[in-house]
């Protein structure tokens, strides 16, 4: 390597731009959310003054926070574990031989190109409490005697949720782990039936091992993606009704943008940052166990 | 493979197709609704098809009159192809070069998980400043605006899948033109770029699709038809009054048609862009 000045730049040079960028749209505003946390400010109008800890104390003794804490996770787990388990599932199935088999994969790419706030639409229309396809057909099948309202039930509204999101969400995982399933090689998959290994042994002992580090990956980013929800959640219900989907980051929409107060709008996003960012780490270190367990 | 078993083949068989039909099912359904007359469509028990097929929304959709709900979509699908395209561009440009450099020296490798880092950031995180600080440049409600924003989000995704598009090109390729005396932007212009043409346009492809998706900002920081994305265009319409669900359907048809037949037409890229990440860890 030469070490002439102009060959240690250069990298940083390239680099520049985009760290410009950056700096511009997500630096400056993540510090400007951590300053504005700490005052009572407006969205419009004051620049407020600064009061120390009293947005966070406040929402550590609000029941809505902890409510909407608790709405998150259990969307998120669900979500991303119903998606996780079915994506494998279809992976599987997709390494079998069978007719048609190239078209199906080929139909996994559909939910995900759907356009998140199309998808909400969609299965607002088919929960309709009146005219919806889903009561329409379990009337007609007979499983339920009297129209239903799903979304309108703070029982279930989030459990149509979780079916609406991980409908569109479990091809990519399905698609992720087919790929991991295609870099097993032929001749070990041979081997183990040759050895007369049974379907569950081959799936523990031979996919799995592939399966685990893509699988993770898929994991971790569904998972901050779920935490993260608004799209879906604003489109299909807007946190109701009563308050059973309000995620976190509705709470925040509604703090910051409809009642316009930046300040403790600002504190909220801070701690659900901090949530993702605890989140994210902990996968980290159980990808990295997860990836020496195997080496 | 294994099984030659016929009572395993007809099970997989059954699974394909209850796969099949759980895909497909919904997707049909908005297209039936689309074309469906009211009454078919509020009729108890349910008619699955219609009674005659009415194409009268589609019209309504695409038709130009001022102030109609036609010129609010058009407008709206014109501001998501403009703001896309843009956010696009301006995306490639700062992480071609930056994802060529971190992809060639390593010692800059920690600025990449950085940028990737951003990438968990919720968007409620940034959103009151960028709320301001748009608003203090009068840039609120400005398509160029929403597209500067959309870099929060397309930039660390384009550097991410542009590193691992350059990671396979040959170092080797780069040296002998070096020794041949080429500039450091003639290297990039004829060498590298060709080179890396479909990572750069499955690259191009995801920022289009993520852009075209997005909502959050856009519903925050658009107010009208001049910069009002489609994803608001059709929440808005499905939350106002509008008792009719084929209209909504309808919109919903135009608004999905772009970016599934990007899918559709462009699936191996796709795939294989999806999974990269997720394979090689």
């Amino acid at each position: 390597m030469t070490s002439d000045p102009w060959t240690r730049l250069r990298p940083w040079l390239l680099m520049l731009p985009l760290l410009a960028v950056m700096l511009t749209v997500i630096g400056w505003p993540m510090i400007d959310t951590v300053r504005l946390s700490f005052t009572d400010a407006r969205l419009v109008g004051t620049r407020g003054e600064f009061v120390g800890f009293a947005n966070f104390i406040r929402l550590a003794g609000s029941p809505a926070f902890w409510r909407a804490f608790v709405v998150t996770t259990e969307f998120a787990v669900i979500s991303v574990a119903v998606e996780m388990v079915l994506g494998v599932l279809v992976a599987l199935l997709l390494m079998q031989e069978f007719r048609g088999r190239n078209l199906l994969r080929a139909l996994l790419i559909l939910p995900w190109a759907l356009p998140t706030v199309v998808n909400a639409i969609l299965w607002r229309l088919i929960y309709n409490p009146e005219y919806g396809a889903l009561n329409a057909l379990l009337m007609q099948t007979g499983i339920i005697e009297s129209y239903q309202s799903w979304l309108g039930e703070p029982s279930r509204a989030l459990a149509a949720l979780v079916v609406a999101d991980a409908w569109k969400n479990f091809p990519l995982v399905a698609l992720i782990g087919l790929a991991a399933l295609h870099a097993v090689p032929r001749d070990i998959r041979a081997a183990a039936v040759v050895d007369g290994a049974g379907a569950f042994a081959r799936f523990r002992f031979v996919m799995m091992p592939y399966l685990m580090g893509p699988l993770m990956v898929a994991l971790v980013l569904r998972t901050i993606e779920a935490f993260k929800v608004f799209d879906i959640i604003w489109v299909m219900t807007r946190g109701g009704p009563a308050n059973s989907t309000r995620t976190l980051s509705i709470l925040v929409y509604q703090e910051a943008f409809s009642f316009q107060r930046a300040g403790s709008g600002a504190s909220l996003a801070l701690i659900v940052t901090l949530a993702v960012t605890v989140l994210a780490a902990l996968y980290a270190a159980m990808i990295r166990r997860a990836a020496g367990a195997q080496m | 493979m294994e099984h030659r078993n016929p009572v395993f083949a007809i099970f997989v068989h059954v699974c394909a197709l209850v796969v099949a039909v759980v895909i497909l099912a919904p997707f049909v359904w908005l297209f039936i609704m689309s074309i469906s007359s009211t009454a078919d469509l509020t009729t108890k028990p349910l008619r699955w098809w219609p009674a005659e097929t009415d194409w009268s929304r589609y019209r309504q959709l695409t038709e130009l009159t001022q102030n109609s709900r036609g010129a609010a979509l058009m407008s709206a699908l014109l501001n998501s192809v403009q703001v896309a395209a843009l956010a696009t561009l301006a995306a490639l440009a700062v992480s071609v070069p930056a994802g060529w450099a971190v992809s060639r020296n390593p010692s800059v490798g920690w600025s990449l998980s950085l940028v990737i880092g951003t990438y968990m950031l919720p968007p409620v995180a940034l959103a009151v400043p960028l709320y301001m600080g748009l608003a203090a440049l009068g840039m609120l409600n400005t398509k160029l605006g929403l597209a500067l924003v959309y870099l929060t989000i397309l930039a660390p995704f384009t550097t991410w899948l542009l590193k691992s598009g350059f990671d396979p090109i040959p170092r080797d390729i780069e040296k002998a033109a070096a020794i041949d005396g080429a500039r450091l932007d003639q290297m990039l212009r004829i060498i590298i770029l060709p080179l890396a043409a479909p990572a750069i346009g499955t690259a191009a492809l995801f920022a289009f699709l993520l852009a075209w998706d997005e909502f959050f900002y856009a519903l925050l920081f658009t107010s009208d038809q001049r910069a009002k994305t489609v994803t608001v265009a059709i929440a808005d319409l499905a939350g106002g009054r509008v008792a009719d669900y084929g209209l909504i359907a309808a919109a919903g048809v135009l608004a999905a048609l772009p970016p599934v037949l990007f899918g559709l037409l462009m699936q191996r890229a796709l795939i294989s862009g999806l999974t990269t990440g997720g394979v090689k860890g």
